[in-house]
This record gives structure tokens, sequence and C-alpha cells, in this order.
């Protein structure tokens, strides 16, 4: 490693020690500061990135789209900066500049893996997709049922009032439906479904007979204004991923650093690459961190009692393959030989579109930041696939706009009026599958390729098997038969590409079990051969769902960090 | 992340309404003007705000002229267009300006706007037939190109998404299902 180690003295130590550490600043980061320090401790929280900071640094928040010179396309440099960011509707002007710079942090495709990774305070949480749904019971018990990868070590029940804690604090909107397969949660009042959509609805209600839902997708957007969190409600200008300047959207900034911030309990570092844990083998548990500056190069020790890593899935997994590697070679958690294995995506693009008739007369007003969902249906109750688990679907119905075909009508100020106005309702819903945990789907460190700071890359091998492909007919054909079934002409399904890693759900690498044979972590997200080291991102997951994950990161936050504060009170960190 | 982008875009796909989308899905951005020849001219862009004003023209709310429509091409093609399609847009410049002078009799900087009008319909018509017909390796019509980027360039700017369409830049609420009748003007985002 390059930069100097620098050789702690005891007062040094005293001034780097903290109760805990929390490694990271997104969704979960974030969670376990707030909790950890809203309990008494003084907690560390270290960020790779830059500073980013509420609302002073939402450079494009206010932007016009006309101020934006390429309307939003990218240019040259952006597609030379980010050869993997370009692959996706990601690169754009709007959040230029949020995603991480591809040449200092390059990582190896051993198979195609889009790899999308958000390097200031805040992480993804900044410019993440906001739907926000509780794994199901089916979900928690599938893989035991079914005899896939290994069993999740806890079961819907002992994480639902942990899903309930921060859905009331993030500030979720939905509908409560009494659906199985997608729980209630503490929802603040839904956005509206606009009159297609509940056209729709009501068409497949009636046509499936009560088996098919299409609600308003469930988001991390507040449409009651919490003064108390200085946040105002939603402005309806589907900006967010923009950093919302109403703090309207659950992120780091807006919800739960402030939260930390306050108990005067939290110290914050940004620019430090967290590089390993400095374990100990006599006490089998971690004393700390090293970090690199990622400006100076310079290392540094910080001290602590307990490590929460939540620097993002594979980044979390990242720093336990460096760990310990004296005594493991493989690193920290690799006695179980599933570190860095069972790398999990939601697989996607793929679904149906078509035109809505009879609702000339109807339009809609503001731009909402969510759209519909339509839970999953497959394999539940008497349905059963040639393939496992299932699939949701998101999408909506809007009127078409200006870039529409206009049939006869070429050039001119007649071609030009009628495209002032709003042309034709469509509709269009893109599902979103479960991909299976395998063994073989994994991530390594590369022998060769080093990043700016000459730390080791990953090399990701990961892809869809025969039952995502399966799934993958399905999830195109019910899209199809649904829209057709609704009233909805001109349907056409699609399947564009779809390479793991682009749904930007990446999980797994570090499962949470009940075996330390066969699993990283425990199931109070404790590695096991150091259980004063939590980990509490996307890396813990044992199976994916179909749903969005990040609600489910909260939860198992909140749930650790309450443990982790017992058992430090009971002395047994 | 933000899915809804993508199910616009899967929209766009599917309708297949915005001709030469290909261009930004897939296309590069590639580097300045001069490595394909001379920079845009002043000329050059007054040439290309006529092609967008007869694509465009103003009516009751302004013309894609008056929204400078030719400068914001130029400002594409020479960030966002491959090298390959600079030179079938650049080219594309000269080949109307001799088609319109072969049809019409005149440049299409001198000819009417009746006679403008006129040639850029069967242009356009061409255009149309020639996307039809083109491999997928091939490049766009350099009319596609013109009338793609006249339709963004315009709806997107300030005069465009105000005047022509409606523009709000903060809602503070949603509405479902609210009335439209004919002649309402659409919401620019």
């Amino acid at each position: 490693m390059p930069g100097d180690s620098l050789n702690v003295n005891n007062k040094a130590t005293a001034q780097n020690t903290y109760d805990a550490i929390v490694v990271g600043s997104g969704i979960s980061g974030g969670w376990a500061a707030k909790e950890l320090t809203e309990k008494g401790l003084k907690v560390l929280m270290i960020e790779r990135g830059r500073m980013f900071e509420h609302i002073k640094d939402y450079k494009t928040a206010n932007t016009d789209p006309w101020d934006f010179p390429h309307r939003n396309r990218p240019t040259v440099q952006m597609k030379k900066d980010h050869p993997v960011l370009k692959r996706d509707y990601p690169l754009n002007e709007e959040t230029n500049g949020l995603w991480a710079n591809e040449q200092d942090a390059p990582y190896v495709e051993t198979k195609r893996f889009d790899w999308y990774r958000g390097y200031q305070l805040g992480g993804r949480s900044i410019m993440w997709g906001r739907q926000s749904y509780r794994h199901s019971k089916m979900d928690f018990e599938a893989n035991g049922k079914e005899g896939i990868a290994i069993d999740w070590p806890i079961r819907y029940d002992e994480i639902a009032p942990w899903y309930s804690y921060v859905e009331r604090f993030a500030g979720i909107q939905g509908s409560k439906e009494g659906l199985e397969q997608l729980p209630d949660g503490e929802f603040l009042p839904a956005i509206e479904l606009n009159c297609v959509e509940k056209d729709i609805a009501a068409k497949l209600k009636s046509h499936y007979k009560g088996n098919r839902h299409m609600v308003m997708g469930r988001s991390a957007n507040i449409t009651e204004a919490r003064p108390e969190q200085n946040r105002s409600s939603c402005q309806y200008r589907n900006r967010c991923w923009r950093g919302c300047p109403f703090g309207a959207y659950f992120s780091t900034q807006s919800t739960t650093l402030p939260a930390a911030v306050k108990t005067g309990n939290l110290t914050l570092v940004t620019d430090k690459i967290v590089t390993k844990l400095i374990y100990d083998k006599d006490s089998k548990k971690a004393r700390g961190v090293e970090v690199i500056d990622a400006i100076t190069n310079k290392t540094y020790e910080y001290f602590s009692k307990v490590v929460f890593l939540n620097a993002s899935a594979f980044n979390s997994t990242w720093v336990l393959m460096n760990t310990a590697t004296d005594i493991w070679p493989e690193g920290l958690g690799s006695t179980s030989g599933e570190l860095g294995h069972n790398v999990m995506d939601h697989h996607f693009r793929l679904g149906a579109g078509g035109r809505v008739e009879g609702f000339d007369d109807k339009y809609y007003y503001g731009r909402r930041p969510s759209g519909i969902y339509i839970p999953r249906f497959r394999n539940i109750g008497n349905d059963k696939r040639d393939y496992l688990r299932g699939f949701g679907y998101q999408g909506g119905a809007s009127r078409d706009g200006y870039n529409r075909m206009v049939a006869e009508m070429n050039i001119g100020g007649a071609y030009k009026d009628l495209l002032s106005e709003p042309g034709d309702w469509r509709i269009s819903i893109t599902a979103f599958g479960e991909t299976l945990p395998y063994h073989d789907n994994k991530i390594s460190l590369s022998k060769t390729v080093k990043d700016k700071w000459g730390l080791p890359v990953l090399d990701i091998s990961a892809e869809i098997k025969e039952n995502e492909k399966k799934m993958r007919k399905d999830m195109v054909a019910d899209a199809v038969e649904m829209l057709t079934n609704a009233g909805v002409k001109d349907v056409k399904g699609y399947e564009g590409d779809y390479a793991m890693g682009m749904g930007i759900h990446e999980m797994g690498t570090a499962r949470m079990g009940r075996d330390p044979k066969s699993s990283v972590l425990n199931g109070n997200n404790q590695v096991w051969d150091a259980k004063n080291v939590f980990v509490t991102d996307g890396a813990c997951m044992t199976s994916a769902s179909c749903v969005n994950p990040s609600l489910t990161y909260m939860a198992l936050t909140a749930r650790a960090a309450e443990f982790a504060v017992n058992e430090l009170k009971k002395g047994n960190l | 992340m933000e899915r809804r982008e993508l199910i616009k875009r899967i929209a766009l796909l599917t309708g297949g309404a915005f001709v030469g989308a290909e261009l930004f899905m897939s296309g590069g951005c590639n580097s300045a003007a001069d490595t394909v020849g001379a920079a845009f001219t002043p000329e050059h862009i007054a040439f290309l705000d006529e092609v967008a004003e007869t694509i465009l023209p103003a009516t009751g709310s302004p013309g894609a002229k008056a929204a400078k429509v030719g400068q914001f091409m130029t400002v594409m093609v020479n960030d966002c267009y491959e090298e390959k399609d600079q030179k079938v847009f650049k080219e594309g410049m000269t080949k109307l300006d001799e088609a319109c002078n072969k049809v019409q009799g005149v440049g299409f900087m001198k000819a009417t706007p009746e006679q403008r009008t006129t040639f850029l319909t069967a242009l356009d018509k061409e255009a149309k037939e020639y996307a039809g017909k083109k491999k997928p390796e091939e490049p766009a019509h350099y009319f596609t190109m013109m009338k793609q980027l006249t339709l963004m360039g315009f709806f997107t700017s300030k005069e465009g998404a105000t005047q022509a369409l409606r523009y709000v830049a903060v809602p503070g609420r949603y509405d479902g299902c609210v009335d439209y009748k004919k002649g309402d003007k659409a919401w620019a985002s």
C-alpha cells in the first residue's frame, strides 16, 4: 500500500478511539450512525468519497431543462470518464459527478457486471429510486422450503417491527392492500394513481378475480411535511436524484444524518477509504479499521468496540477480504467458503406497453416521484411455474409528449401546434424478477489490477441462469396478457438487454445464515469470526426477493444496532 | 435507481416515436468538430435556424429560430455525435442546400417559406423511407438528425417549454385526473 503508515502512539490512539465505527454513509450506514448515536455511543462514520452537503451541494436541484447545455444527455467527456455508467440511463447531466470515478476506481469484469457506485457522503441514497417494499413471509422462507442455497436465519415476524420502525422515520408513501406477498407497512398517504391507471387497475382486478393488483409504487417520498425533521412534503417536481432542496425524499443527508448529528455523538470523516479491519486474533474481534486518505494517501488507524460495515454490498465484502489475511488468506469470514459468493441483483428491462383509448378528455397535474406497482403473482397459492420465485412490475400511464410520431404530418405550423398538445395515453410496465443466489456468481480480489491508491480491485463474475431465463419468458408474456385483458390497444412486449448489476440492487457476498460453515454472518448480522463486526448492507442478503431491497437494509441495520448496543452493555462485545 | 427515465425510453422504443433516438441511446458523444473538418460558422447556425424554423415555425408561440435551435444543434453535433454521424450531419447541410436548388431552383436560404416547406416535406418523406430500409449499422439520414435535434432542442428550450408547452418548475401537488380540453397545451417536464 502506498503512503506511509502512521505510527500510532497511545495519545493518538485515545484521540482516534470511538465506541463504534460505521464504514460508509449510504442508506444503511446513515441508519447505523443514527441508531448507534441515539443509543449514546460515540460514533465515527467514515465515508470514502467527498463531503456532500444537504441542499448546498445539490448543484442541479433547481436547474431548468433548458439550462442543461445538452438537455441532460451525456457528453463525450462524461462517456470517457464513465465507460461502465454510459451503458445505461444513469449517465446524464442531472446527476453528473454523483457516480464513482471509474478511472480512479476500476474493477474487472470476468463476466459483465454493471456496477454503479456513488462515492460521496450519502452514497447512492442521493440517487436511489426510492421504491420501498417489505420482503414477505414467503421471501424469508423460500430458500429453506425449496432447498435453495441456505435458509434465512430470521423470519418475517422478527423483522416486521423493524420495518415499521424504519418506515415511520424514513417516511414511506403507499397504500395498504392486505396482500401476503407485499406486506403493508406504516404508510404516509399514497400518491394518486392517474385516471387511466385506476381504470386499468379495476379491469385487472375484475378480469383476474381479485388476484392481480395494480397499486401506487411505495416510495420514500414524504406526502406529509415533517417540520421536526426539517423536511417539506413532496413538491411533485420528480427531480429527486439531483438532491431535494425540500428534503422530501429519504436520503442520508435529509433524514438519518441530521438525527445522528443532533445527538452530539457523531464524528464524520470523508475522503478516507477503509482498507481493512484491524483484527485481534486473541480476542477474535476487530479493534478498529485502517484507512487510507483518498487525497494525501496517508494511512491512519481508528479504534472502536464495534464496527458496522455499510460500504455497499461489494465493498463491505472487499474490506472483509482484505482483513486478517495472515490468518485466513481469503480474509475475515472466508472460513465459510461463501465470502464473495452468491452475488444477486434483480433482472429486468422487459415488459410491455400500449395505447389506451377513452381518456382523451383527461390529463394530470404535477410530476410524481413514483409510478405503479404490480406485486408478484407467480408461484403463489396454487400457481406453479417451471421456475422458482416471481417478479413484480413497475411502470405507469401518461400522455405522449412532443417526441411522438404523428402520421401524415411532417413539418410546419400545424404539426408544431399538434405536438404542443398531449398525445395518446400510453401505459408501460417493466418487470423486476428475483435472481437466485448461485455460489459461482462471485466477486474476488484481482491479483493484477490495482486502483489509484494501489489497492486490489474487485473482479466480478456473475450471470443469470436457467431459472431467471425461464422467468423472463413469463415476465414479457404476462405483461402483454394483462395489458391486453385490461383493454389496452396495440400492446407490444419488449425485451431489452440485461446484464447483472443493471438493477443497481447488488446483493449477497457475505450472507446471513444459521451455520458458520455456510454463512458469513449470523442472524444478527455479526461476522461469525468477529462478533463485534456487523455487516448490514446488501452484502448480508441470503436471497433477493423480487422487491427493491433498500428498506430491508434499513430494517436489518436498525435491528442489528439495537442488538449490538445491548451486547455491549452486557459486556459481550 | 431512477426507473421512470428508463420506462420513458422504453415507451419511446415501443411506440417507435423518437426518430433517431438510437443516436443517443447507444451512440457516443465523440470529440470536437475539428475532427471532421471545419467548426460550425455563424452562417451554418443561421442555415440550421432556418431549417428548424421551417420544421417548427412561429405560430401562436415562438418558433425554433427564436429558441436558438440552430445553435443548439451545433452544440449537440459537436459534443454528442459520433464522428461518422458528425460527418453525415455536416455534409447533410450542403446536400440539403443542393437538393433544394435542384428541386426549387433556389438555394434554401433564398427560398420562400412556401418553397422551404414543400421541399422539406418531401425531404422528410425521403428520410423516413431511408430509415425504413437502412441497415442498423448505417448512419441515420441527415434530415432525420436535423429534425430530431429540432424537436428536442425546441421543446426543451425556454421558449418551447414555457410558451409552446406549459412548464411548472414546482407543481406543489399531484392530481391524477384533471379535465382536458382540446387545445390545452401539454406539460413540459
